[in-house]
């Protein structure tokens, strides 16, 4: 009898807690938005306004504001925001692709110049030309017709210990080249190209630099010098590199040009200097450059370009450093203090055409696992 | 052979019923398996592929490694559980239920986190390469761990004791002594008696177990792809790989396709050597021989059981912890030693919200998430769990054939899937429900392996002469099954609830933000800089490992009966 009454017991407590998870007291919180699903009643709204549009925005996984910031747009338009994380890049555009016919949004953020081609030739984008698009560089305006727009851009830079080198005596590699030099054997350690998009984006910097094929030589110097190779950012950066703190056993890593003010931001103590800083040799470093897009068959096509707007202002182009540890495309903007001080950008970043990208992506990466990982 | 054991037959004739009790699992699984995969394949199947020799050329290379490592690991495995099984099972010793919980947290750690304590334990600056460097004066750290074939295996078996633990140490709870006491009056001493009265009982148990782990390792992906590093690479990564970065979806279609059907492979060989070998007896409902060791061998075998649990699963783990409390040092680029310092500091950080985000996640609300998820995935997969279990005792045709097609949801990449799954769902793909319909997913064939052994051991009999004594078929499964059945219920709500507290990739498949989880903030604070986000990764996976071990102790307390030192 005792477990019947613990079997009641068990459903009870079931019964109360599954009213349901409870939503975030965000501004983007209340529930699924879609007529179609939406499992819970609606909230109720203020009582003059009337009822807010919601407009839904798929991004990346690593896609991060400011309260304040949405909040702020969202009633200046009366209009909720929903963000829907899809996965990294690669896997939020095959979603975005997919369901092409039935957009799951109406805005998708977070393509970048590596997967960028792709996402044209799947033609899932309505033109656009956003008015301050005037005040951006030509140099992010990757997309003539204005299907993308471009938001934000970030440096895939060689991380280093600062301490390591000043205590060795060692000075800094200044170009690719000098990392085949036998006084790094072994302190270089890189994310693998088919598991990791850091990882892609070095790979394709030394494709820029040594073209197709001298890059295999290149990295076939680099294997004999004892590169280590990983399959993630997470595992280079903690448990391999030795200035982050996992102290792992290797003083250099392929990381973001924004990581040591990131180390700065958060240090475990105040830091009066970054741990770390990048090697911004030219070629050394390559640019990704983020797009926003807003998706075909939207039905909030003037609050999507509306929106598209907003992240090209001011206002969020200076929320982003902080937020994830990007560069605003817009020069405007002003950067926080800690990028000020310890974000180094390269004079020369690595550049390579989208459609060549595109084209030779799966035939790179084949060639160097063939080279690298046998 | 001492004993003839007699294996009654099956029951053909009640399969109108019987198959019947099938029905909700059917549905449930059409509609969130079936026929998600079914539109993704058409979406990107491409029989092309079929005729081009480097597809077959890289399923080849991958599908050898993939059954060596699995292979490699399920044995493995079954050498580290199968004695820890007798020991949970047989004897009772002081914390045994803190022990069977400490065997319990691996299976729901993310595999980021396991790695990084694994690294903290072995790698090239854990404690023990520090220690060994200190100890014999070395210059360079004596131990490769991160990147070798052995820590994969190592890691399998840290992930996947759990399971064979559990179910061999329920069918073991549940064997009638007396059979054992016989044998050992009949001369048998304790090899012989192992293999010919102990095993042939414990094979249902044992088959269902290793089919499952060997599932597990068959189609591991985040330990294959953090531990083995760059250089491994199995089925399902291989998928993620073709599907996320090289945005080839016919080839990855073209792995998934061939990862089923070996899953369903797996799941009908299983069930046909089950049917063989399932031995009907009387169980008990109750365990009453459990014994304090007594002789010297007895004793050895506790104290190597207990070194083996400390270094295989306590030291990995705690380094977790230990971690959430430590402040390292900078002795920056200082190979040698690192100081540490005390802290609370990421706990602190982990209740505020510094940048004002709208993707911060409070701990709290984090873990109520986490909670409601799983009370509802252990609802859903016991609702169609029992039922289904119960049928496939049967022999009937609908039987035979779902026994392996259940197992088949362990055997999908979350990728593809995950694609189906917006193909089939549209919008309502961002429905919070949709988080413990996946959980249930995964869940559910575990639920069904965990009963199924414990049904097939159960001998129809009692439930006949319960009949025959004039009871209806339903109050002869409440009065006489169920009271049995009791604890592999509570088994499999346990493997439910903890698939679903640690589950990542379903919830990163569909996830909205406003409904976090642990593990999701978890590796929102991993995939950034900085010592404190490392540092509140490691206080959140804290967080996730003690909630989850109370909530795991709080179910075996429900078991009850079971004597607790």
């Amino acid at each position: 009898m005792r477990r019947i009454l613990f079997l009641l017991v068990f459903f009870a407590l079931l019964a109360i807690s599954a009213c349901g998870p409870r939503p975030a007291t965000t501004p983007i919180a209340p529930p699924a938005v879609s007529p179609t699903a939406s499992p819970l009643p609606a909230e109720p709204t203020a009582t003059s306004e009337p009822q807010p549009v919601t407009l839904t925005v798929m991004t990346h996984d690593s896609f991060a504001a400011s309260e304040d910031v949405i909040k702020a747009f969202e009633s200046a338009n009366n209009v909720k925001l929903v963000f829907l994380p899809s996965g990294d890049t690669g896997a939020a555009l095959n979603k975005a692709i997919l369901s092409k016919e039935a957009p799951l949004a109406d805005v998708f953020y977070g393509v970048d110049n590596t997967f960028l081609s792709r996402a044209l030739e799947a033609d899932l984008f309505e033109p656009y030309r956003s008015p301050l698009l005037d005040a951006i560089p030509p140099e992010f305006q990757l997309d003539p017709q204005h299907r993308v727009t471009p938001v934000d851009y970030g440096d895939v830079c060689i991380n280093y210990d600062k301490a390591y080198f000043a205590e060795k005596n060692l000075p800094v590699p200044q170009t690719l080249e000098d990392l085949t030099r036998p006084d790094y054997k072994g302190l270089l350690v890189v994310e693998n190209p088919a598991t990791s998009s850091p990882g892609l984006a070095f790979l394709l910097a030394t494709i820029a630099h040594f073209g197709d094929p001298g890059y295999l030589d290149f990295w076939r110097a680099l294997k004999a010098n004892d590169v280590v190779i990983v399959p993630d950012w997470e595992t280079a950066y903690y448990t391999n590199f030795s200035a982050s703190s996992g102290k792992g056993p290797q003083p250099m890593v392929v990381s973001y040009g924004s990581s040591p003010p990131a180390e700065v931001i958060f240090a475990e103590k105040p830091l009066e200097e970054a741990p770390t800083a990048s090697l911004i040799g030219p070629d050394m470093c390559f640019r990704q450059i983020e797009f926003v897009g807003i998706l075909k068959g939207t039905k909030q096509r003037e609050l999507a370009q509306k929106f598209v707007d907003f992240m090209l202002s001011p206002t969020f182009q200076e929320d982003m450093p902080l937020q994830m540890f990007v560069f605003p495309v817009n020069p405007q903007a002003k950067l926080p203090d800690a990028f000020v001080q310890y974000a180094q950008i390269p004079q020369q970043p690595a550049r390579l055409d989208p459609t060549q990208i595109a084209a030779n992506r799966e035939k790179w990466i084949q060639a160097w696992t063939d080279l690298m990982l046998k | 052979m001492l004993l003839r054991l007699r294996r009654t037959r099956r029951m053909g004739g009640k399969g109108a019923f019987s198959s019947l009790l099938l029905l909700p699992a059917w549905v449930f699984l059409g509609v969130f398996f079936f026929f998600p995969l079914a539109r993704i394949f058409a979406y990107a199947f491409d029989s092309q592929l079929l005729r081009d020799p480097r597809a077959w050329e890289l399923l080849r290379k991958v599908f050898g490694f993939t059954v060596y490592q699995a292979a490699l690991s399920t044995l493995l495995t079954l050498l580290v559980a199968l004695p820890l099984a007798f020991l949970l099972a047989r004897y009772a010793f002081l914390g045994k239920s803190l022990w069977r919980t400490i065997v319990n947290i691996p299976f729901l750690l993310p595999v980021l986190v396991v790695a990084a304590g694994f690294n903290a334990f072995l790698g090239e600056r854990g404690w023990v390469n520090l220690g060994l460097m200190r100890l014999l004066g070395l210059a360079a750290p004596p131990l490769r761990f991160s990147g070798t074939l052995a820590a994969i295996l190592l890691a399998h078996v840290f992930y996947n004791t759990t399971l064979l633990v559990r179910i061999l140490s329920y069918s073991l709870e549940h064997l009638d002594p007396r059979l054992e006491q016989t044998a050992r009056l009949l001369g048998a001493d304790g090899p012989r008696l192992f293999w010919y009265v102990t095993l042939p009982l414990l094979w249902p148990a044992l088959l269902a177990g290793s089919s499952l782990v060997f599932l597990f390792d068959f189609t591991s992906f985040g330990v294959i792809l953090l531990l083995g590093g760059a250089k491994f690479s199995t089925l399902e990564v291989e998928i993620y790989v073709q599907g996320v970065y090289m945005l080839n979806l016919p080839l990855a279609a073209f792995l998934s396709v061939a990862q089923l059907i070996c899953t369903a492979g797996i799941g009908y060989l299983y069930a046909f050597l089950l049917r063989r070998a399932a031995v009907p007896l009387s169980p008990r409902a109750a365990v009453s021989n459990l014994r304090f060791p007594r002789r010297w061998y007895e004793r050895l075998f506790l104290s190597l059981m207990l070194f083996l649990l400390i270094v295989l699963f306590l030291l990995p783990m705690l380094s977790v912890p230990l971690r959430s409390v430590l402040r390292l040092e900078a002795a920056r680029g200082e190979r040698g030693e690192v100081r540490y310092g005390f802290t609370l500091d990421y706990y602190q950080e982990l209740f505020t919200n510094r940048r004002a985000s709208i993707m911060y996640v409070p701990p709290l609300q984090a873990m109520r998430n986490s909670l409601v998820f799983a009370l509802l995935t252990i609802l859903f997969s016991l609702a169609l769990g029992i039922p289904a279990a119960v049928a496939l005792r049967h022999a009937s045709l609908p039987a035979r054939l779902s026994d392996g097609l259940f197992l088949l949801p362990l055997g999908v990449s979350a990728v593809t899937l995950g694609l189906g799954f917006i193909l089939v769902f549209g919008r309502a793909v961002a429905s919070p429900l949709l988080v413990p319909f996946a959980h249930t997913l995964i869940a559910l064939p575990l639920v069904i392996r965990t009963l199924q052994p414990a049904l097939a051991s159960l001998p129809l009999r009692l439930h006949q002469a319960a009949q025959v004594l004039g009871a209806s078929p339903w109050r002869a499964w409440w009065a006489v099954e169920w009271p049995i059945l009791w604890r592999a219920v509570l088994t499999a709500a346990m493997f439910a609830f903890t698939v679903s507290v640690g589950e990542f990739g379903a919830t990163l498949l569909i996830a909205r933000p406003e409904y976090p989880t642990l593990p999701l903030a978890i590796y929102r604070f991993l995939s950034q800089p900085g010592g404190l986000n490392y540092g509140q990764a490691m206080a959140m996976t804290t967080i996730l490992m003690l909630f989850t071990g109370l909530g795991l102790l709080l179910i075996e307390r429900l078991q009850g009966g079971e004597s607790r030192f």
